[in-house]
């Protein structure tokens, strides 16, 4: 069943402008927490267990205790480069609700006692851009940023910077990189952010639907929010469905619903003669799970890491008995050793390397024992790098081989797909 | 010899102080330069630009060189980026840059011959859920055929 908290009003045109949100309550959460103490605010999304939702799911309010207690400027930074394959769902709030995310901004800010925050969306998604860029205008007419917000005494900018293509730039330090207009490079924690961050000021990244999710722990209070999901995943979270499902789309669940009414309830369903086959859980990163494991996997942190997976982004990929693993993995690697920023050799050499090999098995060129190079090379990308690029292509590299090895070994004695009776000319044009 | 509009050099001056660095104004003003010089960013580009905003040139180049959606080539007065990642894949994305392909005569990441058309496949376009899809400069065409969309590119072009 789907429970709509954030994605209540998605379906109303009148939502996107200011008149129609505040007509809906819209800012009507911003006033109370500005009558609240911030520090109040901070423990109020420590106690509400809201995990980051963009990927990492750390705790959000633990990450904003991480602020040093001196009155130093801070920065927020909204991540809004929304970038793993699969995910769509802060796309959707950004073009369905901006001024929900302003709204989220803002109380977070005056809980962390910034004055000056971006939100870095990529440079592809331009309906976003163009819809924050008219919410934000719109709620500097009237008040909501600037100067002395609603007669409070805070004062808080808010502006927009585009990216211009870069995966990793969805990673909290490479971020900041790129908004201090430098290349896009992650740089070695500690010291965190929290920290050391933009401009070696301290500063928040949290994610789109991270900042817009704070908004209704003050509406609806800590127990109010705490009302859906379990103790350790509590709340609702948008999950992005796609691959072979009759109804893809974006849809917003209770933390601990079971992936099987997800996935063969809300999502449609496979389509007619096909099978489940497996699940990405969280986005392309994240190791996949059989059909088996997948049917009884619920959407939330503790049971996707059950199967020694992640809850990642919440970037459901579906995929039916009629799609090769062999083929399917090539285009991940493809993407991971295009996106590696370059500075770490074994996420540089090794990304590279594990596109080669799996290709070598697409075009028969590979020899059994290069299966053993899969998990060896993945092995030696795991947990040396400054960043989590590294893990994340080598996660799905060892899962796949893992679950669907017969897969791998019949490519490589026959010179084509197990599933799909053809080579690699055939599937690739 | 490249030169921005009076109105693209009065973005770079705002855009030098919008940001509590100037470096900073270097992604929103390549992006400029791009939109003005045909879709993509020249060597002699980067010279004037680097002039224009007072900061090193190799900063403006290692912009430049890290980001995809900055063109370091000529591109086509369409530059159609089709998504290939695994949920388009899965949706016959493959299959749909191989008939716009062959339908405009194009190969991938050229122009053609006509200077109408640069067909690309790209990474995750945050699209998934209506897949197959693809980006036509600045905007998303999805749930697309390939009857639909060879037909929207023919009506942009």
């Amino acid at each position: 069943m789907e429970v709509k908290i954030l994605s209540e009003h998605y379906d109303k045109p009148s939502y996107k402008s200011l008149d129609g949100y505040k007509e809906l309550g819209g800012y009507e959460d911003l006033a109370k927490a500005l009558k609240m103490d911030p520090k109040q605010i901070v423990e109020d999304v420590k106690a509400s267990g809201l995990r980051g939702r963009g990927g990492a799911g750390f705790p959000t309010g633990v990450k904003w205790g991480f602020l040093p207690e001196n009155g130093e400027p801070r920065y927020l930074l909204c991540n809004a480069d929304e970038g793993e394959p699969g995910t769509f769902k802060d796309r959707l709030m950004m073009e369905a609700a901006p001024h929900q995310l302003i709204e989220g901004m803002i109380i977070s800010a005056f809980a962390i006692k910034s004055h000056k925050s971006y939100i870095y969306i990529r440079g592809e998604y331009n309906d976003s851009i163009r819809s924050l860029e008219k919410a934000l205008a719109e709620a500097y007419k009237d008040g909501l940023l600037g100067k002395n917000i609603l007669g409070s005494g805070f004062d808080h900018d808010m502006d927009i910077y585009v990216g211009a293509g870069a995966y990793i730039c969805g990673e909290e330090t490479a971020m900041i990189s790129s908004l201090e207009g430098l290349k896009g490079q992650p740089k070695l924690k500690p010291p965190f952010p929290a920290i050391e961050g933009y401009l070696g000021k301290p500063t928040i990244v949290n994610n789109v639907e991270s900042l817009a999710s704070v908004k209704y722990i003050i509406r609806d209070g800590v127990e109010g929010y705490r009302k859906h999901g379990t103790e350790k995943s509590a709340g609702t979270k948008l999950f992005s469905v796609s691959g072979n499902v009759v109804k893809p789309g974006n849809y917003e669940i209770a933390l601990g619903t079971s992936m099987k009414t997800l996935i063969m309830d809300i999502a449609g369903g496979m389509k007619p003669g096909r099978k489940l086959k497996a699940v990405i859980p969280g986005g392309s990163s994240t190791p996949i799970l059989t059909a088996d494991e997948a049917m009884s996997a619920n959407m939330d942190y503790e049971s996707i890491a059950s199967f020694g997976s992640f809850l990642g982004s919440g970037a459901v990929i579906v995929l039916d008995d009629s799609n090769c693993m062999v083929d399917m993995l090539g285009i991940l690697m493809h993407f991971y050793h295009h996106e590696s920023c370059g500075q770490c050799t074994p996420c540089r050499e090794g990304t590279g390397w594990l596109n080669k090999v799996v290709h070598a098995i697409l075009k028969g060129e590979a020899r059994e024992k290069d299966l053993e190079l899969i998990n060896g090379i993945s092995n030696h990308m795991m947990g040396k790098t400054i960043c989590a690029l590294s893990d994340a292509a080598a996660m799905p590299a060892l899962s796949f081989l893992q679950k669907f090895r017969d897969e791998f070994e019949y490519f490589i004695k026959e010179g084509q797909s197990k599933v799909r009776g053809v080579g690699y000319a055939q599937m690739h044009h | 010899m490249f030169k921005l509009s009076p109105a693209g050099e009065e973005f770079v001056k705002k855009e030098l102080t919008r940001y509590e660095t100037k470096r900073s104004a270097i992604i929103p003003c390549l992006f400029k330069v791009q939109e003005e010089n045909k879709g993509w960013v020249s060597p002699e580009a980067v010279t004037y630009l680097s002039g224009l905003m007072d900061l090193p040139e190799a900063w403006v180049n290692e912009v430049l060189n890290f980001y995809t959606m900055f063109n370091k080539e000529p591109v086509g007065k369409l530059h159609v980026q089709v998504c290939c990642n695994i949920s388009c894949c899965m949706n016959g994305a493959r299959e749909l840059t191989k008939h716009l392909k062959d339908t405009f005569n194009v190969k991938e990441g050229e122009v053609s011959a006509d200077g109408n058309v640069t067909i690309t496949r790209v990474e995750c376009l945050g699209s998934c859920g209506t897949a197959p899809m693809m980006q036509v400069n600045d905007n998303y065409y999805e749930n697309l055929t390939h009857e639909s969309a060879v037909k929207t590119i023919k009506e942009l072009m």
